[in-house]
């Protein structure tokens, strides 16, 4: 059942950024997961103190492992440990899978479009590598939005599977620093730039969308109005910094 | 309980806490959670219906639920995603009122949003103090990302049972599961007993 705290043994850690790392684990009895579901993560000090966060998962396996790549809050209870701490060998505790609504399944038929506001890539990745690995011929666009070239996740990766896969094309969309000879100069995602780097609405496309709040409910917002239907988009909103109301 | 042990995590110690439920940490922002995009309803096309088992339907337009009995109401709230929001001030109509006229003997309802959202409450969790239909949230008029013109507020249990964009509660006969207990989530939510996932 999903709602067992379970023992993972850390078994690889890969960093991503200078904040963000990606962390191997090994749970066993884990059955595989879906693309796009989370696990909850908890850490337990000495004195017997525990802390839960949820992480997404970033590669979906059908075995007993699975990947989480974490990023570091500035004022995180947990994250900082995870990035600087946590050490191949280590354990921790697990719970999940879980969740059904914001996944991807290789029986799914549509159009997929993907759109990732920096760490927001991470479940979309797992869609992106559950796809990969399928025979599902569908055809999957990816928009990711991120600070700088050296902010993105899983770069060398995608940067392959964006030269190689004929079933994937990748846009990036920087917001502050752009590579040399990009064409467009860095700047907040606009409706202008969305629009003109997703799927179009028809064969309508599911559109999954993960990032901070604010960021994922503009471009909801921006795709209703340009009449993607609401019913084929799904949101995942990461960080938890909300605004206040 | 207590199985592994991080010697080198030291966490806030929030969990002392009294009014913090197992498992949960306390936030002083507003985190947004929501399936899909948010909705735009205007108050002048906004309504809000019961309906019961007899196929008697009760609605009320935006004026007229106004009209209601009003009711301040400071809670704290506990977001299955682990953060707990402490001291929350709203500001809206008690189901009690709402149910006054209501004749039912179902014993479970299912509350249904703009948008399409569902989540199944059982009728007992809805009255005797425990629940409201708020439209204001600290002194302003509740915002749409956060369930705008008016959202459920039950919050004694997990906050996905506090669905946004209300439209109407459905009594139902049996405990059908809505939208997030159909992906995985509990069907009650009891925070207190951590009735997180199914």
């Amino acid at each position: 059942m999903s709602t067992l705290w379970r023992v993972a043994d850390v078994v690889s850690i890969m960093p991503e950024t200078e904040t963000a790392r990606t962390i191997g684990l090994r749970v066993n009895g884990l059955n595989g997961n879906l693309a796009g579901q989370h696990i909850d993560i908890r850490l337990t000090a000495d004195d017997g103190y525990s802390a839960v966060r949820s992480y997404s998962v970033a590669r979906a396996g059908m075995d007993e492992t699975l990947e989480i790549t974490v990023d570091e809050l500035a004022n995180g209870e947990v994250s900082p440990y995870l990035v600087r701490e946590l050490a191949v060998g280590d354990q921790l505790e697990i719970r999940g899978p879980v969740g059904g609504w914001f996944v991807w399944k290789p029986t799914d038929k549509n159009p997929v479009q993907l759109i990732a506001g920096g760490s927001g890539i991470v479940p979309l990745m797992s869609m992106i590598r559950a796809h990969q690995a399928s025979e599902n011929p569908s055809q999957f666009r990816l928009l990711y939005s991120l600070k700088s070239p050296e902010a993105g996740f899983y770069r060398e990766e995608l940067q392959t599977l964006g030269q190689e896969s004929h079933k994937l094309v990748i846009d990036y969309a920087y917001t502050r620093k752009a590579p040399k000879d990009w064409p467009t100069a860095p700047q907040r995602l606009t409706a202008e730039t969305l629009l003109a780097n997703i799927l179009p609405k028809d064969p309508t496309p599911d559109i999954f969308i993960c990032g901070q709040t604010v960021f994922v409910e503009t471009v909801a917002e921006w795709l209703v109005r340009a009449e993607y239907p609401a019913a084929s988009i799904k949101t995942e909103r990461f960080g938890g910094t909300g605004g206040t109301r | 309980m207590v199985g592994i042990i991080s010697s080198g995590f030291h966490g806030r110690r929030q969990s002392g806490n009294p009014a913090l439920p197992p498992g949960q940490y306390e936030t002083g922002s507003f985190p947004v959670l929501t399936a899909g995009p948010a909705p735009r309803i205007p108050t002048d096309d906004w309504e809000f219906f019961i309906t019961t088992e007899a196929g008697q339907r009760h609605a009320w337009s935006w004026a007229a639920f106004m009209a209601l009995p009003q009711m301040d109401i400071e809670t704290d709230i506990h977001c299955v995603t682990s953060w707990s929001k402490l001291g929350t001030r709203w500001r809206g109509v008690s189901l009690d009122s709402l149910f006054e006229n209501v004749e039912t003997n179902c014993r479970f309802t299912m509350a249904h949003s703009y948008g399409g959202y569902t989540t199944n409450v059982a009728l007992a969790d809805l009255l005797g103090g425990r629940a409201w239909v708020a439209w204001e949230f600290d002194g302003e008029p509740l915002e749409r990302a956060h369930g705008g013109p008016a959202r459920l507020l039950v919050p004694h249990l997990y906050f996905w049972k506090s669905a946004k964009w209300i439209n109407g509660i459905e009594l139902t006969q049996d405990d059908v599961p809505g939208f997030w207990e159909s992906n995985g989530y509990h069907l009650h939510g009891d925070p207190w007993r951590e009735e997180r996932y199914s």
